[in-house]
């Protein structure tokens, strides 16, 4: 088995700010479900994190911008390692996502093992 | 309680004590010798009781000849002058007037550090569990291999290899340092589980002995949670998690000794004051920040004291057994976890996600699909309960199996 990096994509969206616990939990809800369904295939190695909007870039020479967000309309929302025999298997496993409900996006990337 | 049960049940309640103090006193690479003592004791109890009947106070005839016992030991060996008579010289005894610590606070320390000594890392699991149910739970290599479905001959050898592990090992009578608490109560905390659970899900046919695992686990688990030590929010968790489900051991259990599933059961029988106990240890356990398998196997076990099936009630154990998965897996939680999806979510949802476990040589998962598939797919209904028949280990399973069948084929 191989480890995975799923990688959370939206669209940049202030939308968490000013919600009601009972909305932020339905959207978690999907999320929650989503990986103990993974963990309950025993191919979850960690749930992982999310990332909050804000943040920096920083560039050669100096050059510090608020994030490459204006660049691109998709910005980093998360983060989850998962376990499967495939790139094919993880990328299966990725389709029950809940961010591409809302249009995000998941980006599938073997894992290197640095002391290989 | 009459004259013939006093010395089994004394037996079991006693024999602990004097060995664990008794090992506490020789150093543990004596445990033999100590439980040649306890067992001497026993026999002429059982010689002089029958002959001249019961003492007054039979339990402090044992301590006195235990002690005896122990004294001429103790004269007779090396382990006096090279280990013991320093010690003793430094207080101020004598030899003879040697004092053995039969008092209560004494056993319950020799108790706890005799848990720590048998789950030290350098003992293998598999005997940890056997040499707890040996030494701390005073159960006979019969007893124990009734437990486990094996025969005596693998628990004898299992025991004495780990005896003998306890004695090159130079393990130590002691309670580890407040720094090595946490991860030395890891092995302690999964051997008192295991325990537990061998009795609650044992498929062992004998009832009394499955309900006194899990009354010794829970003792134990007990005597963590009234020590300053070793009282970690951890092990007041296990406690609260062990008295939700043994308030349900009159109501699991119909007078034939069969097992009555949960949704059949009489809640009327459940036992309302283990209830409130796991509540309370369950409060206790909430201090601290750490959430640890035990926090969610209690919080699911609370839910289930709730028979009445709500939203709240299946939705709180779907999100209890998504984050227990992430803690640690276990096919049993998968499948626990996917029957809770269907009572949170949908029956159609469950069955894709259960069709995704790799369980198949399991017979659970096929019982859990044939539940699932009720009243969708007859067909599906019958061909996973003939697979779970085939599958199941013990005749207690199989017969459950095919009575299910031949209940669903008559409507």
């Amino acid at each position: 088995m191989k480890e995975f990096l799923l990688i959370f994509r939206r669209e940049d969206s202030n939308y968490a700010e000013q919600m009601s616990p009972e909305q932020i939990q339905a959207i978690l809800k999907p999320w929650n479900d989503w990986i103990g369904g993974i963990a309950a295939q025993n191919k979850l190695v960690t749930a992982g994190n999310r990332l909050e909007s804000d943040g920096k870039v920083v560039k050669p020479n100096n050059l510090i911008t608020n994030g490459p967000f204006v660049e691109i309309k998709e910005v980093l929302g998360g983060y989850t390692i998962i376990r499967a025999n495939s790139l094919e298997e993880a990328t299966e496993l990725s389709k029950g996502c809940p961010i591409l409900q809302v249009g995000g996006s998941v980006e599938v990337r073997a894992i290197i093992p640095m002391n290989n | 309680m009459n004259d013939q049960e006093l010395i089994p049940h004394l037996f079991r309640t006693e024999y602990s004590k004097i060995t664990s103090v008794l090992c506490k006193l020789f150093g543990i690479e004596y445990i033999e010798t100590a439980e040649d003592i306890v067992s001497d004791t026993f026999l002429l109890a059982a010689e002089t009781w029958g002959l001249k009947g019961l003492p007054q106070n039979p339990t402090a005839w044992l301590y006195t000849v235990a002690k005896n016992k122990a004294k001429d030991f103790l004269k007779h060996q090396h382990v006096f002058t090279n280990k013991v008579a320093v010690e003793v010289k430094r207080s101020e005894g004598f030899a003879d007037e040697l004092e053995i610590d039969l008092s209560n606070t004494n056993i319950t320390n020799s108790q706890l550090q005799m848990m720590f000594a048998i789950c030290h890392p350098a003992i293998p699991a598999e005997s940890q569990i056997g040499l707890s149910l040996n030494i701390l739970c005073g159960f006979g290599v019969d007893e124990i291999a009734d437990a486990f479905l094996t025969n005596k001959d693998t628990i004898y050898k299992r025991l004495t290899r780990a005896k003998e592990k306890l004695r090159t090992e130079n393990i130590k009578m002691e309670l580890p340092l407040a720094s090595e608490i946490n991860s030395r109560l890891e092995a302690v905390l999964t051997t008192l589980y295991l325990l537990f659970s061998e009795g609650y899900y044992s498929t062992s046919k004998n009832t009394t002995l499955q309900k006194d695992l899990c009354i010794e686990a829970m003792r134990l688990t007990l005597m963590l949670v009234e020590n300053e030590h070793t009282s970690t929010p951890q092990v007041n968790a296990l406690l609260s998690l062990m008295c939700f489900h043994s308030s349900r051991f009159e109501a699991r259990i119909n007078t034939q000794g069969e097992l009555i599933v949960y949704e059949e059961q009489d809640e009327t029988l459940w036992n309302l004051e283990l209830i409130e106990k796991g509540h309370f240890y369950l409060n206790n356990a909430s201090k601290g920040h750490q959430i640890s398998k035990y926090h969610l196997e209690a919080a699911i076990a609370y839910w289930h004291t709730h028979k009445t099936d709500t939203h709240e009630k299946w939705e709180s154990i779907l999100q209890l057994y998504n984050k227990l998965l992430q803690v640690e897996y276990s096919p049993i939680a998968a499948l626990n976890r996917t029957y809770a999806l269907s009572k949170a979510n949908s029956k159609k949802e469950a069955i894709v996600e259960a069709e995704k476990l790799d369980l198949t040589y399991n017979h659970l998962y096929h019982l859990l699909l044939a539940n699932l598939y009720q009243g969708i797919n007859t067909e599906k209904v019958f061909s996973h309960l003939n697979t779970a028949l085939m599958l199941a280990k013990t005749e207690t399973e199989k017969a459950n199996i095919s009575k299910k069948i031949s209940l669903l084929q008559a409507n």
